[in-house]
């Protein structure tokens, strides 16, 4: 019996070490897959010079420029919307019917697969709001996509504010919104900046939506009407194109590169955001 | 398309406790707080309000104008002819998607059945096994693993796996199992992520009070934690199982895409989403509606899971 | 507090800062279209649709602009019927399509950019080189299963095809298939390059692609003994051939009419050729 028990638990541990050993032996494999044949065409030049001849020569200049205008655009619309929802949530109503159903929506959109988003996006801003393929669209889009991970961050982050400040500040005869602008959201902006954090990984890695509401033009975005390609709809044109496998791997890596930054950084503050809770 | 995981354990960590404190919270939240003190402006509180509605206003929004860009094609050819027709072929007017509903089903199906197995012991090895330095240095690489754009992902499985499948049982490669394996990869950082914090949240108490009594590591962890830790890992599969199906990109370069009901796990399906993204460039007319449609179909899909998720976790939430 | 004031006032700041650069960056870009003295023309058109014609339109756009630096040209994907759609409702000035009009869609204005050609291409390892027209039809019925049947190795036939609505699609079905439908369990993949990366990956597979996506990863094969150059689709030998058309609403005028008139001219020709296409005449 002692023996059974015993041999199984070397089993299960040999079991749990080989699963976590694969999981990392696929992540390697993966990211050495792309890092290995796109290091290689990374130069100073790829980052500063504009495609040419549709991606096969040249860099990605302008895709990061869309990129970053592109995800400017959403959390410049999102981040007040989504702390303004959370501080609504948190501060004003907790409970009731409202509640319930601002909680709903929230949560389904969070659930809403992208290539939806994408749809709504192609037929309401591009087609029904007539703003085109654009910068604006693809913001606003990307706004209603992060949106829930912003409420949701605020959300958490105000929360644990710790009640005695809002008193203490109650109590020296401040008003609600000031307790909240001076005391509460002060507080809370680490957490929310991990969230927006968070939301700048997403919008960079997104694909489907961007393509069919921002368009897929490689010129650089002069005004919020004009299309723009970001970088992730250049690496998926530049692969499924047959453009040029080498930009396509290397743009690839940059992707990857920007995500582990993005990554750490949203860690940093959550290490930094949780210390100070404590 | 792809969430961060973090985002998702925060997800799940924020429902649970928005249920566990509204029962805590619910004698409290009428306190004194905010009671006292000079007025504020009424636009303050209405300007809110406004943008706490946006979310919701944009799930309508959003239900409304996909609605109505499919619904006319489903009304046309029929709910019935449409959900369970078996021929899809849009430029010649017939618009069945049984196959892909059948795909969907198959494919996240089969990243279930690979990606549980792994994330799960990923989550206690992470949780259990490794100090917490070690899991501490690894956590990154599995959200990198959620940071890596779909694309990527499908050029993997293109280029490695479905010329592996190929070799080693014939065929193109190409179909269920290629998805499935991608998509079990896909779907590994939210189970390890969500699953490794619901086994972490289990009280020391249970595990030391196992312990205490003689039981081994592992027995602790097969009968005390897992246990324990149940409705933290069905939320963590339940969401996995969401990202599954809504997964477009990756999945349409490896699962072939034929338009046919599968009979074997190498055989090639087509998914609701691969529909979408491959046809949407070139669709006109009522073809462009058909996959608006699909949309609808593929909407429901989501809907029912996210009911799902809320209801597990609430009936979780008031037995906790 | 741990978290001071002056602290979080600056990163407060630093997020009002970057939206706002964004935001007034975004509102100042519009006025420089057209303010600019210099080249006489300006302006900025759109091209949308077909993602075939798009990389073509890219270069040709790219090098437009380098002669004309005051007019903007924006090249956008999105599909054959998206073009037809982008025209027809004004979304973009041109419509690009890589497949001959449909009945319902007559009535734009039409003009042929340059020919492509379809290759026919295997993996660089099969033995099989030349096929009949016939043959490739039939193995895209599923009559024809096995590569032993036209010269090759004892092996299954893997089909790839492109999506249902594809400009290169309705192409070869046209030319090829005589309208009748490809086999419905053949592999579908919604890209140029998607077929070649699949076709080159498997020996025994088989799939059909524009001269633009044609590298050295695959092997195009001769159909009926002509090659598919752009040499024998000039002369006529090579017959899977289809037009890239840009479609206007109206009469091409203004910017419209000048690019147009650009991609006729000798320097348009060049670049088509250039690209691997075979320039109107």
């Amino acid at each position: 019996m002692k023996n059974r028990v015993k041999y199984e638990e070397k089993v299960a541990k040999i079991l749990l070490w080989f699963a976590a050993l694969t999981i990392i032996c696929i992540l390697f494999a993966i990211v050495s897959f792309i890092v290995i044949k796109g290091v290689s065409s990374l130069s100073w030049e790829f980052f500063t010079e504009n495609p040419k001849r549709g991606g096969k020569e040249g860099g990605i200049y302008s895709t990061v420029i869309s990129t970053l205008y592109l995800t400017g655009v959403a959390l410049a619309l999102s981040t007040p919307i989504g702390v303004g929802a959370a501080i609504y949530l948190t501060e004003y109503v907790k409970q009731g019917r409202v509640v319930r159903l601002i909680r709903f929506g929230t949560e389904s959109l969070a659930g809403i697969p992208s290539i939806i988003f994408g749809l709504f996006g192609f037929v309401f801003f591009v087609i029904f709001l007539k703003m085109g393929w654009s910068v604006l669209s693809g913001g606003l889009t990307l706004t209603m996509m992060i949106l829930p991970t912003i409420v949701r961050t605020a959300e958490e982050a105000l929360k644990s504010v710790p009640r005695s400040y809002r008193e203490g500040s109650l109590a020296l005869g401040a008003t609600k919104w000031m307790t909240i602008y001076r005391v509460v959201l002060p507080s809370a902006i680490p957490g929310i900046l991990t969230g927006i954090i968070l939301s700048i990984g997403r919008a960079v890695g997104e694909t489907a939506a961007i393509m069919l509401t921002a368009g897929s033009a490689l010129g650089i975005p002069l005004s919020l009407y004009d299309p723009a390609r970001t970088m992730s709809v250049h690496l998926y044109v530049l692969a499924m194109e047959g453009l040029s496998m080498e930009n396509a791997f290397a743009t690839a890596t940059v992707l990857i590169a920007l995500v582990t930054i993005v990554n750490m950084l949203a860690n940093r503050f959550r290490i930094y955001f949780t210390k100070q809770v404590s | 398309m792809r969430q961060s995981i973090r985002e998702k354990a925060i997800f799940i960590n924020y429902k649970k406790k928005n249920i566990i404190r509204k029962s805590t919270l619910q004698e409290g939240s009428k306190s004194l707080l905010y009671q006292k003190g000079y007025k504020d402006s009424q636009w303050i509180e209405y300007i809110l309000f406004v943008s706490a509605m946006i979310a919701l206003l944009s799930v309508l929004l959003i239900t409304f104008f996909v609605l109505r860009s499919g619904l006319p094609l489903i009304q046309k050819v029929g709910i019935k002819d449409f959900i369970f027709g078996l021929k899809w072929a849009p430029t010649q007017g017939s618009f069945g998607i049984f196959p892909m509903i059948i795909g969907t089903v198959m494919v996240t199906l089969g990243a279930l059945v690979i990606g549980i197995p792994f994330g799960l012991a990923g989550a206690i090895f992470l949780a259990e096994i490794v100090p917490v330095s070690v899991a501490k240095a690894v956590r990154p690489m599995i959200e990198l693993l959620a940071g890596i754009p779909s694309v990527v992902y499908g050029f993997f499985g293109m280029i490695v796996i479905v010329p592996f499948l190929r070799e080693k049982l014939g065929g193109t490669g190409l179909g269920i199992l290629a998805g499935s394996i991608i998509l079990a990869i896909m779907i590994l950082p939210t189970i390890i992520n969500i699953a490794e914090d619901a086994i972490r949240a289990v009280p020391r108490e249970y595990k030391e009070g196992s312990l205490g009594m003689g039981a081994t590591h592992w027995q602790t962890i097969k009968k005390i934690i897992l246990p324990a830790a149940r409705s933290g890992i069905i939320s963590g599969i339940v969401l996995g199982m969401g990202r599954a199906i809504g997964e477009t990109m990756a999945v349409i370069m490896v699962t072939g895409n034929a338009p046919v009901l599968p009979n074997s796990i190498m055989s090639q399906v087509r998914t609701l989403t691969g529909n979408v993204v491959l046809e949407m460039g070139y669709a006109a007319g009522e073809h462009q509606q058909a996959l608006f449609a699909t949309g609808i179909v593929l909407f429901g899909f989501i809907m029912i899971l996210n009911l799902v998720i809320s209801f597990t976790l609430k009936k979780e939430g008031e037995s906790a | 507090m741990m978290f001071t004031k002056k602290k979080s006032f600056i990163v407060g700041l630093m997020i009002c800062v970057v939206s706002l650069a964004v935001i007034v960056s975004g509102c100042g870009g519009n006025q420089d279209d057209a303010e600019q003295i210099g080249d006489a023309l300006t302006g900025s058109i759109t091209i949308a649709g077909s993602t075939s014609v798009q990389p073509l339109s890219e270069v040709l756009a790219e090098k437009f602009m380098e002669v004309h630096p005051n007019v903007r040209i924006n090249v956008q994907g999105g599909g054959s019927t998206a073009g037809v759609q982008a025209a027809t409702t004004g979304t973009a000035e041109i419509g690009a399509s890589s497949r001959e009009l449909k009945e319902s869609e007559k009535g734009l204005n039409e003009f042929v950019v340059c020919k492509d050609g379809i290759a026919i291409v295997v993996s660089p390892e099969n033995k099989v080189t030349d096929l009949t027209l016939e043959q490739v039809k039939k193995i895209y019925l599923g009559e024809i299963k096995n590569w032993q049947e036209v010269g090759g190795n004892d092996a299954e036939i893997h089909v790839v095809s492109r999506e249902e609505g594809s400009g290169t699609r309705g192409a070869f079905e046209e030319l090829v298939m005589e309208k009748e439908a490809v086999i419905d369990t053949a592999t579908i993949q919604n890209s140029t390059g998607a077929v070649a990366t699949y076709v080159a990956s498997d020996e025994n597979s088989m799939g059909y692609v524009s001269l633009t996506g044609l590298g050295d990863r695959v092997k195009a094969i001769t159909v009926e003994g002509a090659e598919a150059t752009t040499e024998a689709i000039k002369d006529g030998s090579y017959k899977v051939a289809r037009p890239f058309l840009y479609l206007t609403k109206e009469e091409p005028g203004g910017l419209v009419k000048d690019y147009f008139d650009f991609v006729a001219s000798e320097e348009g020709t060049k670049i088509i050729e250039e690209e691997g296409l075979v320039a109107a005449q």
